[in-house]
């Protein structure tokens, strides 16, 4: 746990870059300090392990004052990530990643051993330990920051803009794999963005300060995104903040209806009928084992023995239960049904998501969280 | 061009070459053991650079004979006055290059050093200096051709190495010693450069294919 207890730094020419801060990140947790420029937020990021001393208030790690350690020792146990990256150009790629264990005194076959291992997590090919860094691409020499900050398996990590010199393809697919990641080691992570949806994507919590260092919201991004603490936060959450907040509610967490379904056999007076029932002019087709074939119009029924030799239309898109919200109103909006079809495991139909689903989730008051 | 000239003098230049060679090698030691911790302090205290840069700036302007001339009441016709003055002359470009080699290594690089825990002589030894290797080892070659050149003047007062074989020639109006010692000297001069772009490519290795510097 790192605890922030009523830090602020001041600087020599008189700026406040951080004022006042106290809160706490969790064990295991990822804090992501969010805001605009000169906000103090990677300012407060270097107290961590004393690349910048407070001018007042304490910073605890695991319940021990840092400004007691040894700082060398501190950066030890603190693994360092940033976006410029700062590998070592004249080492390869495994003395890089085994840089700390070398500081701390590990022997070398359990550096070597360790690295190979990291190299693998990491996602980097096997052969690149013997290489420098100017030789790999910019996503790779990210993965081997990360790599390197893991090294001795510190239960802390600073991550100051990580992510922000690749192109945004590699920077999804490299925050994917870190969350990923993240859920096996479990770290207590402070993460510094300037970019509200890294915060919300990577962050267990957001904390958002605004110009010179001041807290304005500390919240899970499901509490900020439902009820913003003041102006400040809503704008910098921006637009669409019904969107964002869907996109982090998974389409499990909403009871799909089980809808207007008909199968194969049967004929278009029971498609009509059932299709009557649910109010709709179509109705969601299934075949014995209830895998989702697709969806029929009941005007394109006519004269047909059974549904099987209508023009059964595919949806648009199909979701299952992990996908977010936000993808199934994408699904919806793009089919001529209106609704999203989910499947589970095998194409099986699991029910449809509606508007009317999704309007009640939102207006739902936020659940505070634990901790 | 007299070759039995050469062939007669064959051990006489050959240890005129040697001491040619000795008194390089010692300016740029000594010159190094001077340069590199003003380097230090200069790069520790940027405040120091411009007056540190600035002395060895001037003594790097004194012409070599009006220097050998101001040492002479103190040091005589020896070779420690030839020493000093070469040392002198390779401060300049020995001090510049080691600061502008570690002002050189990225401010993320140093960044990253001190957060995984280096203290501060481990990390400019293990990390600042070998990044600043290539631009101080481009100073040492100037320096070593520079002095190689000018240990032939030195000759003016008695320990010129190859130096002493212009004196002669111009002396006896006799063009074969000048000859030999001017395409010595340039020989040597080229073949130590060479020798140090290969002690470069052997310590540097991860710098091949990255911008030539």
């Amino acid at each position: 746990m790192i605890t922030f207890d009523s830090v602020s730094k001041r600087f020599a020419d008189g700026t406040t870059a951080v004022d006042n801060l106290s809160l706490e990140v969790p064990d295991g947790e990822i804090a992501v300090f969010v805001g605009p420029s000169g906000c103090g937020k990677t300012t407060t990021l270097r107290m961590v392990n004393r690349m910048i001393e407070p001018t007042d208030g304490i910073i605890e790690v695991d319940g021990k004052n840092i400004l007691k350690e040894d700082p060398a020792e501190l950066r030890r146990r603190i693994g360092y990530v940033i976006q410029q990256i700062g590998l070592f150009p004249h080492r390869t790629i495994r003395d890089n990643i085994g840089t700390v264990p070398g500081l701390v005194g590990w022997d070398k076959k359990r550096i070597r051993e360790r690295v190979d291992e990291l190299i693998e997590v990491v996602g980097l090919p096997e052969d690149s330990g013997d290489r420098y860094p100017h030789e790999l691409s910019g996503g790779q020499q990210q993965r081997v920051g990360v790599a390197r900050a893991l090294a001795v398996d510190p239960p802390i990590m600073l991550m100051d803009e990580p992510f922000g010199a690749v192109d945004p393809i590699v920077r999804t697919r490299l925050q994917e794999e870190f969350l990923r990641l993240q859920q096996e080691v479990q770290k207590t992570i402070v993460f510094v963005t300037h970019d509200i949806d890294e915060a919300i994507k990577m962050g267990d919590r957001i904390a958002l300060l605004s110009q010179g260092g001041r807290l304005e919201q500390y919240a899970t991004p499901e509490e900020m995104l439902a009820a913003p603490a003041n102006e400040f936060v809503a704008d910098f959450l921006g637009g669409e903040r019904g969107l964002k907040q869907l996109a982090l509610i998974p389409v499990r967490d909403v009871d799909a209806r089980s809808g207007p379904v008909v199968s194969l056999e049967d004929t278009p007076e029971r498609a009509s009928e059932v299709a009557g029932d649910a109010n709709t002019d179509w109705v969601v087709v299934v075949d014995d084992a209830r895998r989702l074939k697709g969806w029929v119009s009941i005007d394109e029924l006519n004269g047909q023995r059974n549904v099987g030799e209508g023009n059964i239309h595919a949806f648009s898109a199909e979701v299952s239960a992990g996908d977010s919200l936000r993808t199934a109103l994408n699904a919806m909006v793009t089919s001529r049904t209106g609704v999203a079809a989910r499947v589970g495991e095998g194409g099986v139909y699991e029910g449809i998501v509606t508007h009317k689903l999704i309007n009640e989730e939102l207006s739902k008051p936020a659940e505070p969280t634990a901790g | 061009m007299d070759w039995g000239w050469v062939q007669d003098h064959l051990g006489e230049i050959q240890s005129l070459f040697l001491q040619h060679a000795q008194f390089t090698l010692l300016a740029l030691v000594y010159g190094f053991a001077i340069a590199f911790p003003l380097a230090l302090a200069a790069t520790r205290w940027p405040r120091l650079y411009t007056p540190i840069l600035g002395l060895t700036g001037i003594l790097f302007t004194i012409p070599s004979i009006a220097l050998f001339m101001l040492m002479m009441p103190f040091t005589g016709p020896t070779a420690t006055t030839c020493l000093i003055a070469l040392t002198i002359y390779t401060l300049l470009v020995l001090v510049r290059n080691t600061v502008e080699g570690l002002k050189g290594v990225p401010r993320e690089v140093r960044e990253a050093a001190e957060a995984m825990g280096y203290r501060r002589f481990k990390q400019l030894f293990r990390v600042e200096l070998p990044i600043a290797l290539p631009v101080i080892i481009a100073g040492i070659r100037i320096a070593v051709v520079t002095t190689i050149g000018l240990v032939t003047i030195t000759a003016l007062i008695g320990f010129g190495g190859l130096g002493a074989l212009f004196i002669d020639g111009f002396r006896q109006a006799f063009g074969t010693p000048i000859v030999v010692g001017f395409v010595l000297s340039v020989l040597f001069a080229i073949a130590a450069d060479l020798a140090l772009v290969g002690l470069q490519r052997l310590l540097t290795p991860w710098a091949r294919g990255t911008a030539a510097r």
